[in-house]
């Protein structure tokens, strides 16, 4: 097993008093679509920027591929960064904006022109060589942005907010580029993202950050069913939480349990309960049509409330609106719900 | 007026946005074209008149006499260039002072100290001109602190400090339009520090160097005051003018005269348009 393509160490920042990230361990493997997840202000961005080099790290280690770099300055390191705001050189061309990077490390005139323009193949922008960037969609800046961080071959892609200026349509696209894009190149990816789906569909692994800490690293998969802690639950797809008495008059046990609203269904009170299952009884206080699927609220007789997803497999909005204020029971597979810390 | 009649005069002006814009435009309008159009055209009138030697009576007839002086005698062609030479001098010197000053300002300093930081360039602007221009001679006096004596060379640091804000307010602006983005791009991707200056920062701050310039150009190449002051013997265009209106007498010649530095700032824009920079402003 080789050194890990990114290896944080106790990485510590504080800006004045304020501290923006409070402890950072973190390995990220070679050739690994890594995301950093969580709301404005919980230190992922300020972690990229340590990896950058854009801000040295008030204390902690950064090592790229087993060396340490916490004391480089940018130019020193084997990483590019795609900006938010794709940061492009207003003054020069597409293709200049590509070749910066080559020219700045000697590239001979003839090989920097060939790898710029499969860079720019590569994003699907042949033809916009001699174009401003002032001319450019978003979405042709953005993936300027990204050829130009890829044309020299860095052994770590940082991304921030890549889609974030995109509409929505062609964030959807994008997201799919980019996992291929990646893929195609091998390159590490590690991006940053506050929106849970992009980091849900794109990455193979996940960091959820909160206060300037990770609180869960794992596959999409494992952060989503298996949330480690009440904020994940909450930041990452909808929060359904059991506590307290209810806990302990559904199902008999103490502590904090999180159930994901799909995994829940929504049956009439009489409806038979088998072994492998938990259920509880409650009423339906909110009903939200949403084309593909409906959005239940229901409040429980032993406190609380839950949110059911159903999808809309044989109704219509006709058919469950009517159901607000309607007695129901929750039914759902024990190994659907988990403890978490609160 | 009546409420009533007010009410339907705004209407009006509602209504008709072209009738609105020319009422609101005129007073702009009428100062450019009477006051500073107009005044120019009276100058270069005046310039094509004569006065009578023995009288100093103002003939009003057309003639190219004085700036067919102008153009041959020695002594004018010397005062355009060492005017021309302490305005070039003056813009070149505030530019190297007033560049790292700026970037300082607008990328380096907290927001707070930069409030500061443009309050300190503002508040010389705040003295009186002339109480500027004799500290600078009590400074440079031989017997002064600095005892530099007068001249030139006193003039030209004399006005590169008088006009120096000038040229700070205009490149702090542009740099402060200047992601910072653009600059931590050009690291991320190899450059260092100079190339990042030469590649990214000076091209897309250059507007703002022209628009500098202009004002610091501008102003040395009009002043006479501060070497009447601090600049010994030597003379400007500015006296000459100055010298013509009063002592001489010759209004059409001084009239002529200040044609110069007009034509002068008219060739320096034309140039810089060129370059693209005045879109940018």
């Amino acid at each position: 097993m080789s050194d890990p393509a990114v290896r944080l160490c106790g990485l510590r920042k504080s800006f004045g008093g304020v501290h923006a990230v409070t402890g950072v361990d973190l390995d990220i493997a070679d050739g690994e679509f890594f995301a950093m997840l969580g709301p404005s202000g919980s230190g992922k961005t300020t972690v990229l920027r340590m990896i950058a080099g854009f801000e040295a790290p008030t204390s902690g280690t950064v090592e790229l591929g087993g060396a340490d770099v916490t004391r480089l300055a940018p130019f020193e390191r084997d990483v590019n960064t795609v900006f938010q705001d794709y940061a492009l050189f207003p003054h020069m061309d597409v293709l200049g904006n590509v070749e910066y990077g080559l020219r700045v490390k000697r590239v001979p005139r003839a090989e920097r022109r060939g790898r710029a323009l499969a860079a720019l193949a590569s994003v699907r922008l042949e033809g916009y060589e001699r174009r401003r960037p002032g001319q450019l969609s978003g979405g042709q800046r953005q993936r300027v942005a990204l050829a130009r961080a890829l044309v020299n071959r860095p052994r770590v892609l940082l991304l921030d907010e890549p889609l974030g200026a995109l509409d929505l349509k062609l964030r959807e696209e994008m997201q799919v580029e980019l996992k291929s894009i990646q893929r195609e190149v091998g390159i590490t990816f590690l991006f940053v993202t506050h929106d849970q789906e992009e980091a849900l569909t794109m990455s193979d692994r996940v960091a959820v950050f909160n206060e300037g800490r990770i609180e869960q690293v794992g596959t999409p998969a494992e952060v989503y069913e298996r949330p480690a802690t009440a904020f994940v639950a909450s930041f990452v797809g909808t929060s359904n939480l059991i506590s307290g008495e209810a806990a302990q008059a559904v199902l008999g046990k103490e502590g904090t349990f999180s159930v994901r609203p799909e995994k829940l269904r929504v049956a009439a009170l009489g409806d038979p309960v088998d072994g492998a299952e938990h259920s509880a009884t409650g009423t339906v206080s909110e009903v939200v049509y949403a084309g593909p699927a409906t959005r239940f609220v229901v409040e429980l007789d032993a406190g609380g409330r839950l949110i059911a997803l159903q999808q809309n497999l044989q109704v219509s909005s006709m058919d469950v609106t009517g159901l607000r204020g309607t007695r129901v029971r929750l039914v759902w597979q024990r190994r659907h719900e988990f403890a978490i810390v609160p | 007026m009546t409420r009533a009649l007010r009410r339907r005069l705004a209407a009006f002006l509602h209504r008709h946005a072209g009738v609105r814009l020319s009422l609101l435009l005129s007073a702009p309008m009428l100062w450019l074209g009477v006051a500073y159009l107009g005044a120019l055209a009276a100058l270069f009138l005046s310039a094509l008149w004569s006065t009578d030697t023995f009288t100093g009576d103002l003939v009003k007839e057309v003639t190219w006499a004085n700036f067919q002086e102008l153009l041959t005698a020695e002594v004018y062609r010397t005062i355009t260039l060492r005017s021309v030479g302490v305005a070039a001098a003056v813009t070149l010197i505030d530019l190297v002072i007033a560049f790292p000053m700026a970037f300082a300002m607008a990328k380096l300093a907290s927001p707070r100290a930069q409030r500061w930081l443009v309050i300190a360039v503002l508040t010389p602007l705040w003295a009186s001109y002339l109480v500027k221009a004799y500290a600078w001679r009590v400074l440079l006096s031989s017997d002064g602190v600095l005892g530099w004596g007068y001249g030139l060379t006193a003039t030209v640091i004399t006005l590169s400090y008088l006009w120096l804000p000038y040229m700070i307010l205009p490149i702090y602006a542009g740099l402060e339009r200047l992601p910072n983005s653009l600059l931590e791009a050009a690291g991320d991707l190899g450059a260092r520090g100079w190339r990042t200056f030469r590649t990214v920062v000076w091209p897309l701050a250059f507007p703002a160097v022209i628009a500098g310039s202009i004002f610091t150009f501008s102003l040395s190449l009009g002043d006479y005051i501060t070497v009447k002051i601090v600049g010994g013997r030597s003379q400007l265009i500015g006296n000459v003018v100055y010298d013509n209106i009063g002592a001489a007498g010759n209004l059409p010649f001084a009239a002529a005269v200040a044609t110069v530095p007009v034509v002068i700032m008219l060739v320096y824009l034309a140039a810089v348009r060129r370059t693209g920079a005045l879109e940018n402003l």
